[in-house]
């Protein structure tokens, strides 16, 4: 169905008629157009609403409403310069209103790198269409038609002729309500200005002088802070609770309501002391599996595979094997951590409830208040503020829910905001998984064979890569087999099976006796693969010698998001102690189009710098439901001392649209520093994160 | 223990009446409305909540006010005059030395002390002396090179 002008039909289309004022407002659906890439086609669940709005105000001033959220990856600013471009206006003249249900229209959430590559077509197509709408006005206006109209900085002339006008004189009066109901005509790269360009973020000033607002910053009067009963493991279950102690405390609120058992005073200290004087019994299970025994556990639960890429003949490649290696490679839970711990302010006014999270999925958010206080979602509005890091685990936003329910039950703003053992208790953590390769080469050194099979990290990142004819990917998992909740984490599986294949790629290069850069080229037949070996290759000055070398340089490439990536890290191992300190990454990335070459580059850093966490320090202990690691001084972060030089190499390829830029270059970082570390001292480490016992105890003797 | 605890606060005489052992992090953020320090562990670990007094960075989460008694208090939003931001905060502004930004009042005010100690640092004693205040988004580079070009400043 194709939808020109709202028409009485659509009257019941909350979003748009949130427009108020003068103006041109256009709305673009996805699906509606013919631009979306094929991965739009595949995220289930994407309604036919409108995806992406723009206005352009009487005053000439550019508003984009977006449901994305900004968590530091920097689209605020990347979408402004997406609608500049389209509508031919300066940068500074766009407004962002981002994660307001009020205002913004349905997204599905900030995850998957997914803002720039599929949001981005939309939220482009709707500002080119806002500018033919602009530009009829305008050949009605000067009485000239449209082809010889010129518009730059949100000024429209007439091309060798006499007269101008600007957008805002153009909106001035004017109430347009438009959805896309054509092809847009997006801008060509050769005449881009605002995209593939740097301009310092929107948020800088906010963020350097603590002006920026996030969900634990916004106050209201008469606003309650709650602290919340905890149980002390997973699955514990409460047996008896005495709050008197609790509610003697002068001021404090208790309430005790379907299994939520809160305090609550204006002061957030006296919560504190009255969360201290509650007297609860738990029961507690007996623990069945730890951080230990995880992996046995997890391969035992998960026996069923799914075959997801099969090649030739397993049993005719492994004959073709002059040398054949199966490896199991091992990885833990590993926490988000963001600074910002979940935060949640909830307000009730009559029967609506408006809240605001640190949280990637606004929308998403709304739905499960809804349901939870068993109301409307349009009674429900989620407002969200800058986010302190997300990394995936503000997907899930249980102290909204908490939140709201505190809220609803004392008619008083009541603020949650987790603390950080709560924040570590709580988390969604990247899930613990165990991938086992048995993969050969033939007397001629080519890969014949390659037998893949990860249980429990999916298959995003699984890819074969390399060009073999004979192989299979096998993906295991079960439900309920983790002992607490688990879910996306920046690059989620990918990180996994990124290092299993990347590992097991440079045993069979030094089996084979080749450089491991040489091995993977002789492999890569996919162009955008050869390309950033390649240049990473060149940045990094890479002088090919079969590992273990003993200089400790490492290799490792991967795909994701659409993007392609290849790095090469340098270390040092103490071979007394198995400390390792990475000296330098280098990373090439191919992204498509790049809408900002130093946002992107950023992306890239924090990237390497968070991954050397999951690869050498990081993972949750536990005993069953029992988390041991709650706060930042035993769950070691990356600090300032491991900050390796980073070099970062964007690699044109302007012939694709722009690809993801948030994740992919974390998912080779693991399998980067294993194989430097093989190189620096011939320790392969197959167990994620290499801790120095690991390293020490693979030195070969001699 | 109520006591009435006289400072200055970014330049202006302050007077709180509270207990003694109340943490600064939740004075500042609940009985005096400044949000710029951040809650990040409470127990010191992590830096997010990190203010100036006297000069030195200390970590406000479980700092007692008691201690504050006739002493200067800075916080983020003392560091620029006016309108006119410190060095620090503009090259971390145009540097990118951020991300979320929710570690970045923290950085600031470290990084602030640690010039006003040693104001040609070597890039290994910004390391060491930024090491205690952590950020989750990686943007650990781009705050070593805001430091380094803030110190260069003539």
């Amino acid at each position: 169905m194709k939808r020109d002008d709202l028409g009485p039909m659509a009257v019941n289309r909350r979003d748009f008629l949130k427009f108020t004022g003068g103006g041109i407002a256009v709305a673009v659906t996805l699906k509606d157009t013919s631009i979306i890439s094929e991965a739009m086609a595949q995220q289930r669940g994407y309604p036919t609403d409108f995806n992406a709005y723009v206005r352009v105000g009487e005053d000439g001033r550019v508003t984009v409403f977006s449901g994305k959220i900004e968590m530091g990856q920097g689209v605020e600013t990347s979408q402004a310069q997406m609608a500049a471009e389209e509508l031919r206006v300066s940068l500074d003249s766009v407004d962002m209103v981002l994660g307001d249900t009020d205002l913004c229209p349905w997204d599905m959430g900030t995850w998957g790198s997914l803002t720039t590559r599929v949001f981005g077509p939309a939220l482009r197509a709707g500002c080119a269409r806002a500018r033919e709408v602009l530009l009829d006005l305008a050949a009605e206006r000067l009485g000239v038609p449209t082809e010889r109209l010129h518009v730059d900085n949100g000024v429209v002339s007439v091309v060798g002729g006499e007269g101008r006008v600007t957008y805002a004189e153009l909106a001035k009066g004017q109430r347009i309500e438009k959805v896309l109901d054509r092809e847009a005509v997006l801008r060509a790269l050769e005449d881009f200005s605002v995209m593939g360009t740097s301009p310092k973020r929107f948020d800088r000033r906010e963020k350097v002088t603590g002006a920026a607002q996030y969900a634990g910053d916004v106050r209201l009067p008469d606003m309650l802070r709650a602290r919340i009963l905890r149980p002390p493991a997973h699955g514990a279950t409460l047996t008896s609770v005495d709050t008197s102690a609790a509610a003697a405390v002068p001021g404090v609120t208790v309430v005790n309501q379907d299994g939520l058992v809160a305090v609550l005073h204006e002061d957030r200290l006296v919560a504190d002391r009255a969360l201290g004087l509650i007297e609860a019994e738990f029961d507690i299970p007996e623990p069945t599996v730890t951080d230990e025994t995880i992996w046995d556990h997890i391969v035992a639960a998960a026996p069923d595979g799914r075959t997801g890429h099969e090649a030739g003949n397993l049993d005719t490649g492994e004959g073709a094997c002059s040398n054949v290696s199966e490896n199991t490679y091992y990885d833990g839970y590993v926490a988000h951590a963001p600074m910002e711990p979940h935060t949640a302010l909830a307000s009730v006014e009559g029967d609506r409830i408006t809240l605001w999270v640190s949280t990637q999925s606004p929308f998403g958010d709304q739905g499960r208040v809804a349901q939870a206080l068993e109301i409307d979602p349009s009674q429900v509005r989620v407002i969200t503020p800058y986010v302190g890091g997300g990394f995936g685990g503000k997907a899930s936003n249980a102290q909204a829910l908490e939140a709201a329910r505190l809220a609803w039950i004392t008619r008083r703003p009541v603020q949650v905001m987790w603390t950080r053992e709560e924040e570590f208790f709580y988390d969604t953590y990247h899930s613990a998984a165990v991938v086992k390769i048995r993969s050969g080469i033939d007397a001629e050194r080519r890969i014949q064979l390659w037998d893949y099979h990860v249980y429990m990290a999916g298959t995003r990142g699984a890819e074969v890569l390399y060009e073999v004819p004979h192989a299979a990917v096998v993906s295991h998992s079960a439900r309920g087999v983790h002992p607490f909740a688990t879910g996306p984490w920046r690059g989620p599986g990918a990180n996994t099976n990124t290092f299993a294949r990347e590992s097991q790629i440079d045993i069979m290069a030094a089996d084979a006796g080749i450089d491991p850069m040489e091995f993977r080229l002789s492999h890569a037949t996919d162009p955008r693969l050869r390309s950033v070996l390649e240049a990473v290759a060149k940045a990094a000055d890479w002088t090919p010698a079969p590992a273990p070398s003993g200089r400790g340089f490492g290799v490792a490439c991967g795909v994701d998001a659409g993007t392609y990536v290849a790095q090469v890290a340098e270390v040092t191992v103490d071979e007394s102690t198995g400390e390792v300190q990475v000296e330098r990454v280098v990373c090439a990335q191919e992204m498509g189009v790049v809408v900002n070459p130093e946002g992107a580059t950023m992306q890239v850093e924090g990237c390497i710098t968070m991954g050397l966490g999951y690869a050498l320090m990081e993972h949750i202990r536990f005993r069953s439901g029992d988390i041991l690691d709650r706060n930042f001084h035993t769950y070691r972060i990356p600090r300032f001392s491991d900050l390796p030089e980073i070099e970062t190499v964007l690699v044109e390829n302007n012939g694709l649209d722009p690809q993801g830029g948030g994740e992919p270059a974390i998912v080779s970082v693991g399998a980067v520093v294993a194989n430097a570390i093989f190189d620096a001292c011939g320790s392969r480490v197959f167990t994620m994160p290499f801790t120095p016992e690991s390293v020490l105890a693979g030195i070969p003797a001699d | 223990m109520r006591e009435t605890i006289r400072f200055r606060l970014n330049g202006r005489d302050t007077t709180l009446e509270t207990e003694g052992t109340r943490s600064l992090l939740w004075a500042l953020r609940i009985d005096l409305g400044l949000t710029g320090a951040k809650y990040g562990c409470g127990i010191a670990e992590c830096g997010a909540c990190t203010v100036l007094v006297n000069g030195d960075p200390v970590r406000s989460c479980l700092y007692p006010v008691s201690r504050l008694q006739d002493t200067e208090v800075t916080t983020i939003e003392g560091l620029a005059q006016d309108d006119d931001l410190h060095p620090l905060q503009e090259e971390f502004a145009e540097r990118g030395a951020f991300q979320c930004g929710y570690c970045t009042p923290g950085m600031i005010l470290e990084a602030y002390s640690l010039l006003a100690k040693n104001p040609r640092p070597t890039r290994a004693e910004i390391l060491t002396g930024m090491d205690g205040n952590l950020c989750r988004c990686g943007a650990h580079k781009r705050i070593v090179e805001a430091i380094e070009a803030a110190a260069s400043r003539p």
